[in-house]
């Protein structure tokens, strides 16, 4: 009991603090800013590998199985398609910055 | 251990947010999601301390499948097709909590435990997670223009929602209390249709949505899967996905309002595109 409260408490705290962190971005970042929030929420890998490592059975290997596959592409997929936009930004620098891969 | 994992989550955590706050000026915006990738890593690397050696094998497939294609796919997609790639990645998140929240869910079945945060937990994050799954992927489809282009309406489209809504609410009762509401399902196959509901209903509510919606609809959703992972933190217990899933929901939806007021397009105008759409042409093919 003690532990779901304090829980609850960082979930209510932390949604005020997201809240408060993306007040008055300019238009330019919009979509980058959705593209790394997109690779944050990837943490849900975490989830995957506990989910899979604590199967015992076929369907939950196979289930817990896609769900890491799953979250890996969301995080490396979102990382690094952000780092590529974001690559755009600076005119003097893209064409080194492009090719590294 | 404890101590020790929950302060690395703790810091994986902060660098989160350092990482979000640095992506809000174009100066130091690149840095910013290199500081969020290392919390990433932190967050990971130390969960793999905590899990069962036996099961490293398994995850490192998984990982290293993910991983690659996510590479790949992420360094050839055109500059032109990033919001369609990004739909795409939220959408396998989505997926991914609502997978481990089914699987969660068999194992305490199975495992005979009570869990009483668990078993309300699971239904959400189920719903939340295939909706955007789903979602995600018809927005893919739109913005690739492999199907579903412009506004698909149809006859009763809004009551269908609805009863898909109310099913899934009943489906959820039924779980939570062990089968009390419907005796002839048991709770497994309640949540199984929890999902199958949750994916038509994702389905159906991005298809009335024009494509030039469509990048404010695929931010809605990636706050969606914040909180699908957030809910899932509740069904595992744990720390770091409760506070990255929702910063991200929390920023998402900050962030969708700030996009749909900028590009001039009313959010509920958006959402409710289908609702209204019956007798007035669309509002935004493209």
């Amino acid at each position: 009991m003690e532990q779901l409260l304090a829980q609850l408490a960082i979930l209510v705290i932390a949604a005020f603090l997201g809240f408060e962190l993306i007040s008055r971005v300019p238009n330019l970042l919009h979509t980058p800013l959705m593209s790394a929030t997109n690779a944050i929420h990837g943490v849900i890998l975490v989830g995957g590998m506990i989910a899979l490592a604590a199967s015992d059975d076929v369907f939950t290997q196979i289930v817990g199985f896609v769900a890491v596959f799953f979250g890996a592409l969301n995080v490396v997929g979102g990382f690094w398609v952000t780092n590529r936009m974001l690559g755009m930004f600076r005119p003097p620098v893209p064409k080194v910055k492009k090719r590294k891969r | 251990m404890q101590v020790a994992t929950f302060l690395a989550y703790l810091l994986a955590a902060a660098l989160f947010i350092v990482g979000i706050r640095r992506l809000r000026k174009p100066e130091t915006a690149r840095s910013g999601n290199t500081i969020a990738g290392v919390g990433m890593a932190i967050a990971l690397i130390t969960t793999l301390f905590v899990i069962e050696f036996e099961s490293l094998l398994l995850i490192g497939i998984a990982t290293l499948l993910g991983a690659v294609l996510g590479a790949v796919s992420a360094q050839r997609v055109p500059m032109t097709a990033m919001p369609q790639m990004v739909a795409a990645y939220n959408g396998v998140g989505g997926g991914a909590a609502a997978l481990i929240a089914l699987s969660e869910f068999y194992h305490l079945q199975t495992g005979g435990e009570e869990n009483i945060v668990a078993s309300i937990t699971v239904p959400l994050t189920i719903l939340i997670g295939t909706v955007s799954f789903m979602g995600s992927i018809v927005a893919f489809l739109k913005l690739q223009e492999l199907a579903f282009s412009g506004s698909v309406v149809f006859p009763l489209q809004q009551v269908i929602n609805a009863v898909l809504f109310v099913g899934i609410l009943v489906l959820a009762a039924n779980a939570i209390l062990d089968g009390s509401i419907l005796p002839f399902l048991s709770p497994v196959a309640s949540v199984v249709g929890i999902l199958a509901a949750s994916a038509l209903l994702g389905v159906l509510l991005v298809i009335p949505i024009g494509g030039a919606d469509m990048p404010i609809v695929i931010s809605l959703l990636n706050a969606f899967t914040g909180i699908a992972a957030a809910a899932s933190g509740f069904v595992l217990n744990n720390y770091i996905l409760i506070i990255g899933g929702i910063i991200v929901g929390a920023s998402g939806t900050i962030l969708t309002r700030q996009m749909s007021s900028a590009l001039g397009r009313p959010l509920r105008k958006i959402i409710f595109a289908g609702l209204a759409a019956t007798g007035t042409g669309p509002s935004g093919g493209g």
